[in-house]
């Protein structure tokens, strides 16, 4: 019997990490499932979901040696309810400006007020900008031309430049 | 030049059955398709079947035949309607069709009836040349196509080619899981 497991990787980046991991999950019969990396401020960054038949703890012992080189790990069990993809419309949500505080809490906060909810999020600080994108499920009731003003609002007293935009697939 | 007002006209076909879409992963989507000869009685009717499920299926725009489990050289399409057409030059198949040129690369994303879970942004070119065959009388078309008809038709070729969209996605986060749409 396989559950899900929660599996974080922080730390300063080397080559082998995802390696090592993945080579520790599938030696515990693990199937790696939906898993993002990225480099945060040049930190390694993993979260990944695997479905193993081992325990959180022993999941744990056998990634320890990764943190007694100085990579922050976390095992955590998760729910066994089915998640499934939030139904609604598409958008994106991009934002640039100067950085200051409180440009992603303010107008996610409009987004949460509407009932939508953050699919994809990334955030980046560059020389003098920072930048916001995010993918936004919204409910099919929304009024989004309202919430598109409400966004543009919140964005000028932040003095950053938000834009909502339609992110609907074409199938071909 | 098989044109009528800029559109194709295509030879009367038999009659079209609805043909079940294979979804990856499946070894007809990951293989190149065999060119055909488009007079073959089996051609000319496999042409009238693409065209038919294509019609039924929801949001369709363009059907590979390997989509419908068969390795042959032949797509339909049809983006007479979508809102992000430019030029368009109807509902036709096309047999052993290959690009000739092409420019102008812009991305966009796509989602895929034989990839039903992910969506994903690809870049494709918005101005492309095709040449290939009308199915039956095997005349020569050489199309000019811009914008959403461009990016239909390099997919679908695409597909004929052993490619899906997953291929050709343009990073890392660039895939999606595909929701559902009320």
């Amino acid at each position: 019997m396989t559950h899900s497991l929660a599996v974080t990787v922080l730390g300063h980046d080397r080559p082998g990490i995802i390696a090592d991991v993945t080579g520790v999950l599938a030696g515990l019969g693990g199937n790696l499932e939906d898993s993002s990396m990225t480099l945060l401020r040049g930190h390694f960054a993993w979260t990944l979901v695997v479905a193993v038949a081992a325990d959180a703890s022993v999941v744990s012992d056998r990634l320890a040696h990764l943190m007694a080189e100085g990579l922050v790990v976390s095992v955590l069990p998760l729910p066994d309810d089915d998640a499934t993809a939030p139904e609604g419309s598409a958008w994106l949500l991009s934002v640039h400006g100067a950085d200051r505080p409180g440009i992603v809490s303010g107008l996610t906060r409009l987004v949460a007020e509407a009932g939508g909810t953050i699919t994809d999020l990334t955030t980046r600080l560059g020389t003098g900008i920072y930048l916001l994108v995010a993918e936004v499920s919204l409910p099919r009731e929304t009024d989004v031309e309202a919430l598109s003003a409400r966004i543009a609002a919140a964005a000028e007293g932040l003095g950053v430049r938000a834009t909502l935009t339609p992110a609907e697939s074409d199938v071909l | 030049m098989p044109l009528l007002d800029g559109r194709i006209v295509m030879p009367p076909l038999p009659e079209g059955r609805v043909l079940p879409v294979i979804t990856a992963p499946a070894d007809v989507l990951s293989t190149a398709c065999v060119e055909v000869d488009p007079a073959a009685p089996d051609v000319v009717q496999l042409a009238a079947d693409l065209i038919v499920t294509q019609r039924v299926s929801p949001g369709c725009v363009g059907l590979a035949a390997n989509q419908v489990g068969i390795g042959w050289r032949v797509f339909s399409l049809d983006v007479t309607h979508h809102p992000k057409a430019r030029t368009t030059h109807g509902e036709y198949v096309l047999v052993n069709a290959r690009i000739e040129s092409s420019s102008r690369n812009e991305k966009s994303r796509e989602g895929c009836m034989s990839v039903p879970d992910f969506t994903g942004d690809v870049k494709r070119a918005s101005r492309i040349v095709v040449r290939g065959f009308l199915p039956v009388t095997g005349e020569e078309v050489v199309l000019e196509a811009d914008a959403f008809e461009a990016r239909a038709l390099q997919h679908e070729l695409d597909h004929l080619d052993g490619f899906v969209f997953l291929d050709r996605v343009a990073g890392a986060h660039a895939v999606y899981p595909r929701q559902t749409y009320l």
